[in-house]
């Protein structure tokens, strides 16, 4: 099976606090950590386990810049077997549906048996992989937790629905699947496992390698447009406990008695 | 004004929450609209379902299919495209049906897609005017989209308060005729209902819960030994889950169980929309997490801003000695 999965680089949630730039329009991304979003990474792992058992080659792709093609190596450090950058000053400024215009377009110059993506991203709303679904005809599931093979042209998947209960779908391939966290367990993937892939060869492709009219992508083509980042409305708020240690850890046991939380 | 429409979810003859919720979404683009519902299904509490939502908004668009009987978002989103003006806004619940649904819909109708909408400031023009949050609901953004070619605007769970107004009496249209044949290379087998684990969480009076900030299996105990000198149970969010350091019984959220303690210890939990809608009942909530910006601290009735692993062992102790 030819599995290509649609990555993205982010800025990693659990290592940075977030806040805004000065001028308002942006996150602060001086000194800030990236890696691969979370849920592209267990959607890699997912086609790793696939080719294992039934063959096959996996393809991670990102549409994005230079920097970007870090996120590539690492998940050929994982083990997928090509990397693919597509880039151009055309796709800045891209909303959802542009990307999913972009990697449509790479999509139908190749041939690929199943499509994956992460459900979300960590600054996105989940958008790209039913787009792309739609925008190729082909079926799509979304919160996918679980993949059997059933043979050369089907799978039982699982979806994530309300209350941790599963929906068990067959879905006919070719077709994109967004995939959920906790689907299985990513492999670790060291230093020395990124130097090995270091210099292997990531082909880039642009809107003219694509066919594609830079008037249908990016920032002229966006129809949904980000204006300014704030910090929410905090609400009424927590109070914020302050002394030393130990002051805290009293006044707490204090209020948890007052409220029923101590037994 | 574009027509603005909502989709209703339903399960066994009752309309999901969001029916309400929507109009409420509905009237912050426009306080004058009459948003139209759509709904599809079938079988015997169907008919009664669409009557049911008149209450609700003044025209309720019916679409009956046996091959509707369950939401299939693949199905669904063929016959919304059938059935709904290209150029209206569509609102629809931004949860697991809804994230299935939408995007690829927004394709099939060309139309806007605006993902997860928490707030809406108004029609200006052709632009709607949304609020959005990115980096787990660290930072908001304000998003302009261009609606004047039609829109499909997912509008997170809970974010919008239903409107108290008197029943608006209205009726429901039949467009079933407009669908006609549905198939899709996606077809629904079963659903496995989620088993309750060796503790209901759902049914503790004290919960404490960890996230991602407990950062290894082992440091789990240290949460057990707390949650046993209050006489509380363990639950958590979803990274402990993912990780396999608890049962998936143990997960508050959307995605896990819904539970209404009277005092909550977020541990280590950032706070993310989806875990905070598993918590009802307006418990007394203490928050500890180390960094000081963390969205919990804004729902929380007390913060602390420490290290769980060197605040947790500290009360523990200080709890035991009082006994």
């Amino acid at each position: 099976m030819e599995i290509l999965v649609c990555v993205r680089r982010v800025p990693d949630t659990a290592e940075n606090e977030i806040e805004l730039n000065r001028a308002g329009n942006d996150i602060e991304r001086d000194d800030i950590v990236y890696s691969v979003n979370e849920w592209d990474n267990y959607a890699v792992e997912e086609a790793l386990q696939i080719v294992a058992k039934s063959g096959g080659n996996v393809t991670v792709v990102t549409v994005g810049g230079e920097d970007d093609e870090e996120v590539l190596r690492r998940e050929m450090a994982m083990g997928a077997n090509h990397g693919v950058l597509i880039t151009d000053e055309a796709f800045n400024g891209s909303d959802g549906r542009g990307i999913a215009t972009i990697l449509k377009a790479y999509i139908q110059k190749n041939k690929y048996d199943l499509i994956l993506t992460g459900v979300q991203a960590e600054d996105g709303g989940a958008q790209v992989g039913g787009m792309l679904a739609s925008f190729l005809d082909y079926p799509f599931a979304s919160l996918v937790n679980s993949i059997e093979v059933l043979d050369h042209n089907k799978l039982k998947i699982s979806r994530e629905i309300a209350g941790g209960s599963k929906e068990m779908n067959e879905i006919d391939l070719p077709c994109v699947l967004s995939i959920q966290t906790g689907i299985n367990e990513p492999r670790y993937v060291g230093m020395r496992g990124i130097r090995q892939v270091a210099s292997l060869e990531i082909p880039t492709y642009g809107a003219s390698d694509l066919g594609l009219d830079p008037n249908s992508v990016g920032d002229a083509a966006a129809k949904v447009k980000r204006t300014d980042y704030f910090l929410p409305a905090l609400g009424k708020g927590a109070e914020i406990l302050q002394g030393s240690r130990e002051e805290i850890i009293d006044s707490l046991i204090g209020l948890l008695k007052s409220k029923g939380g101590l037994k | 004004m574009p027509q603005i429409f909502a989709y209703i979810e339903h399960k066994g003859g009752a309309a999901d929450d969001s029916a309400a919720e929507l109009v409420a979404a509905a009237k912050k683009i426009d306080p004058a609209a009459s948003p139209v519902a759509v709904v599809t299904g079938w079988g015997a509490d169907f008919d009664a379902l669409c009557n049911a939502l008149t209450a609700l908004y003044a025209e309720v668009w019916k679409v009956a299919d046996a091959s509707l009987a369950y939401p299939n978002a693949e199905l669904v989103r063929k016959a919304l495209a059938k059935v709904v003006p290209h150029d209206s806004i569509l609102l629809i619940a931004h949860d697991h049906f809804g994230l299935d649904l939408a995007p690829g819909l927004a394709i099939k109708l060309d139309s806007t897609f605006v993902s997860d909408v928490v707030s809406i400031e108004g029609l200006d023009g052709g632009f709607l005017k949304v609020v959005r949050q990115e980096y787990g609901g660290q930072v908001s953004t304000h998003v302009r989209c261009d609606v004047s070619s039609g829109a499909v605007v997912n509008i997170r769970p809970g974010a919008f308060k239903p409107v108290e107004s008197a029943p608006v009496n209205g009726k429901v249209i039949d467009k079933s005729s407009q669908v006609g044949a549905l198939s899709a290379g996606r077809r629904y087998l079963e659903t496995f209902v989620a088993e309750s684990g060796d503790v209901d969480i759902s049914k503790q009076a004290v919960l404490v819960s960890i996230g991602r900030g407990i950062q290894e299996k082992d440091n789990v105990a240290i949460a057990q030994e707390l949650a046993d000198a209050m006489g509380a149970a363990v639950s958590c969010s979803r990274p402990v889950v993912d990780a396999k350091w608890l049962d998936k019984s143990r997960q508050v959220g959307s995605s896990g169980q819904t539970v209404k303690p009277k005092v909550y210890m977020a541990c280590g939990i950032s706070g993310s929309f989806q875990h905070l809608a598993g918590l009802k009942g307006n418990p007394f909530i203490v928050a500890i997490n180390k960094n000081p910006k963390a969205p919990i601290f804004q729902v929380a009735d007390v913060g602390i801003v420490d290290d769980l692993l060197e605040f947790l062992p500290e009360l523990t102790g200080k709890i035991r000695e009082l006994k």
